[in-house]
């Protein structure tokens, strides 16, 4: 704990228009876990790209063990003991796990041989994998686990890890922790991103706080509450959401045995979803990422159709129609993926709310549409959500991520719709912008929606859901209400561990 | 009827048919696999038929006509290489770009060489192998460059599939995002898969040029370029699937030719399409591979 594994002096990043690291000096220890905490756009990511050699810093030094340490690529990092594990955007899909794990390693040895190693690695850490695989076939939990054997293999004296828990179940994220204080206990140094407190105050040692770009603080985070962490990465204080009693209404929607097989290979059927839904009641769905979260959306927005009687709204067989139709008839949806598929990138918020809302904000007369109206509406959503953007007309690529989620969602919030379906609201949203999203969900059902909440946060349905329940392999648990849910229970009613064991001793 | 074709003969001359097309689509197949969609490909066997050309011609021999058709298809495919990988322009319209670049470029440089005379490319029979029965004429009594383009078939599949450098070709391919992120020069593999595949469609242009017509004329090589990308696309990106597909399609283009010498009461037209419809059949039923992931994606090493 006391000798110093890296230091990092004065790290300075800017790029046009905005400075992304600015003077960030801090220390990491060896065995240390360091977690490194704050918002979107902070410059985290920025920060951990400088210590993997992806980007060259404009100022300030970084010193291992005492001797100077600039790598200028990433291969150079790994041969001086730093290994990366990524949140996304590392791993390919129609390669095999023992390739995949190849393409990290500067020597490695034949393939044959390389499986025996994953195979030993995997068995001492408690994370099965079989090295023949293809990656693409794999759940998220099993990516990540190749990305950390990838890293281990090549017993690394840092290793940083970019947000990890947030595709695990809570069992495998302590099955996760387990295998970190093992790594810990061995001498190796974790640097751990994320924005879940809860995680950083059981697991890290120390904290390092950014905020737009500049260090805040360097403390021990099991001192501090989860409150005060999120303070210092906001920079100021913010309501959480509040919810208010409320009467349960009527039943609004049904989904009654609701099977819809997967569009390709690589996604999850839907197999016997049943359950209800009343006005004013916030249903929570959990469940690790993949196991039909996606398809369930589409079978309710109506992207995907399904025989009629299988989606009931107000008395009214729903399954066999489209989007626009349900829209009219008061049943919105906002999918996960902000970019592509809840908005167009490179159209503009104008055009973006035209999408969506021209039938229900009557923006089309006689087939031609009403720019006007639209401009206005968007310009609604803009003020009464805090979308930060100069104007209405900037295309949807150049906000930021929670900026357009806010977007996304209060342009379905605003056309007052009788059922709401969201899937991961606030993904990637930073703790403000995410507290304000869920008081608009939760103002949305007080006035008598129902809302449907998909979501991987589960902090997020404790916070918001009056029903709980949860999607394993596309079969949907029984509902049970929120209140006095225990997270063991709740990662059960997820499928529980999956087959990861605990790491051998 | 058809038993007045001399089944040695037709194979033999398949063989020779279809070694064009072959060249010239292992060498998208590599380019493709690491993520580029060159539609150039005609462009660049054109080039490489008329640089072939008159390389041969210049220093009667063919062997330096071929050497210099593999450096012009190079040459070119950097022309298209710099435009995608550095300037970031669309691939699609780069590679169209190309194709009518190399059109008219070797119809202004083979002005000079219209019907002229050309040396003949020898024959290598291999010793002893070409003295079996049947088999020794079909294969093993061709011109060096038919057994080349087997070899480079071959190695491309070993390349692929057993080496590193070609894991991270195709990672490269898959996502190029992620290889970046991993430390990998995506541009700089990726612009010598370029240059590998100008340097096969040029081999194939010449093949043209010098051993089949073998003359020059203006658009000589006739489109054999877009039935190369066709067949790495049916092909499902793997080498011998490729070697299959162009077989196919220089075997019954082969046999058409045949049938129609024959003067069988056939409309020549359906003689004339079947080539195609029979590649595409077989390839269709053999499909099931899917593209490279990044394939035609614009790649920027952004932050």
């Amino acid at each position: 704990m006391t000798d110093t594994l890296l230091k990092i002096q004065g790290l300075t990043k800017a790029y046009p228009g905005v400075v992304a690291n600015d003077d960030v000096s801090f220390d990491i220890g060896r065995g240390e876990v360091h977690a490194l905490l704050g918002e979107n756009g902070a410059g985290k990511s920025t920060l951990v790209k400088m210590i993997y050699g992806l980007v060259k810093p404009d100022q300030g030094q970084m010193t291992m063990h005492d001797v100077k340490y600039a790598p200028t690529d990433p291969r150079q990092a790994r041969a001086t003991g730093v290994a990366m594990v990524f949140q996304h955007f590392s791993l390919f899909d129609a390669l095999t796990v023992a390739e995949n794990i190849a393409l990290g390693m500067e020597n490695p040895p034949s393939q044959r041989d390389l499986s025996d190693q994953i195979r030993k690695v995997s068995q001492n850490y408690g994370l099965p994998l079989d090295p023949r695989r293809t990656v693409g076939v794999l759940s998220a939990g099993e990516r990540q686990r190749v990305e950390i054997i990838r890293c281990l293999l090549q017993n690394p004296k840092l290793l940083i890890m970019d947000e990890p828990t947030s595709v695990l179940t809570p069992q495998e994220v302590q099955i996760l922790f387990q295998t970190l204080r093992k790594l810990k206990s061995e001498g190796t140094s974790i640097l751990y991103i994320s924005h879940k407190l809860d995680e950083i105050r059981e697991i890290c040692d120390t904290a390092t706080i950014l905020r737009h770009g500049k260090k805040v603080e360097t403390c021990t985070p099991s001192d501090k509450s989860a409150r005060e962490l999120a303070e210092m990465m906001v920079g100021a204080s913010f309501e959480a959401p509040k919810r208010s009693d409320r009467q349960l209404g009527d039943v609004i929607l049904e989904v009654s045995n609701l099977s819809l097989n997967a569009a390709d290979a690589y996604g999850t059927s839907l197999r016997g979803v049943t359950f209800t839904v009343r006005a004013g009641e916030v249903l929570g769905i959990g469940g690790v990422a993949g196991n039909g979260q996606d398809e369930l959306l589409s079978a309710l927005s109506g992207e995907a159709m399904t025989p009629a009687s299988m989606v009931h709204l107000d008395g009214r067989d729903i399954g066999h129609l489209g989007p626009n139709d349900r829209r009219l008839l008061g049943l919105l949806a906002a999918p996960e993926e902000r970019l592509g598929h809840a908005a167009a990138p490179n159209m503009s918020l104008v055009e973006n709310a035209m999408m969506t809302a021209a039938d229900r904000k009557g923006m089309v007369t006689s087939g031609f549409l009403a720019w006007g109206k639209a401009k206005q509406f968007a310009e609604d959503v803009i003020q009464k959500f805090d979308v930060r953007t100069p104007s209405a007309q900037n295309a949807a690529r150049s906000l930021s991520g929670g900026n357009l989620q806010k977007f996304v969602i209060g342009r379905e919030v605003l056309q007052e719709p009788s059922v709401l379906i969201v899937n991961q609201p606030t993904w990637g949203v930073d703790a403000a912008a995410a507290a304000s999203i869920r008081q608009a969900l939760l103002d949305l059902a007080t006035g008598g929606a129902a809302i449907i909440v998909i979501s991987q946060d589960l902090d997020e349905l404790i916070e918001i859901s009056d029903n709980f329940a949860a999607l394993n392999e596309g079969r949907l648990s029984e509902i049970r209400p929120m209140l006095g849910l225990t997270v063991d229970q709740i990662g059960l009613m997820m499928g529980g561990a999956h087959d990861i064991e605990v790491a051998h001793g | 009827m058809i038993m007045d074709i001399n089944p040695i003969l037709l194979a033999s001359a398949i063989m020779v048919a279809s070694t064009p097309i072959l060249l010239a689509a292992i060498g998208e197949l590599v380019v493709e696999r690491a993520g580029v969609l060159n539609l150039g490909v005609e462009g660049m066997m054109i080039t490489g038929a008329v640089v072939g050309f008159i390389a041969a011609h210049e220093t009667e021999s063919t062997t330096l006509g071929f050497f210099g058709a593999a450096v012009g298809g190079a040459v070119v495919s950097m022309i298209f290489g710099l435009l995608t990988q550095y300037l970031l322009t669309n691939q699609v319209a780069t590679g169209l770009a190309l194709t009518l670049f190399g059109v008219g470029l070797s119809a202004l440089v083979g002005q000079g060489y219209q019907a002229t005379n050309q040396v003949p490319v020898t024959k290598m029979p291999i010793p002893l192998l070409s003295d079996i029965p049947v088999v020794g004429p079909i294969l093993f009594r061709h011109d060096g460059v038919v057994y080349l383009s087997l070899v480079i078939v071959a190695a491309v599949f070993v390349f692929l599939s057993r080496s590193r450098a070609g894991m991270i070709l195709r990672a490269v391919g898959e996502n190029h995002d992620a290889a970046h992120a991993l430390g990998y020069n995506v541009r700089r593999v990726r612009l010598m898969a370029i240059a590998f595949g100008g340097a096969c469609a040029g081999l194939g242009g010449a093949y043209i040029s010098l051993a089949r017509v073998p003359q020059w004329v203006d658009n000589i090589t006739a489109g054999t370029g877009w039935i190369a990308l066709a067949i790495v696309v049916f092909a499902s990106w793997k080498p011998w699937r490729l070697l299959i597909g162009a077989y196919l399609f220089g075997g019954v283009t082969a046999l058409q030719i045949n049938i129609q010498a024959m003067g069988l009461d056939i409309p020549v037209e359906y003689l004339s399409m079947s080539p195609y419809i029979a590649t595409i059949l077989v390839l269709v039923f053999l499909s099931g591979g899917r593209a490279p992931g990044s394939l035609g994606r614009i790649f920027h090493a952004s932050s």
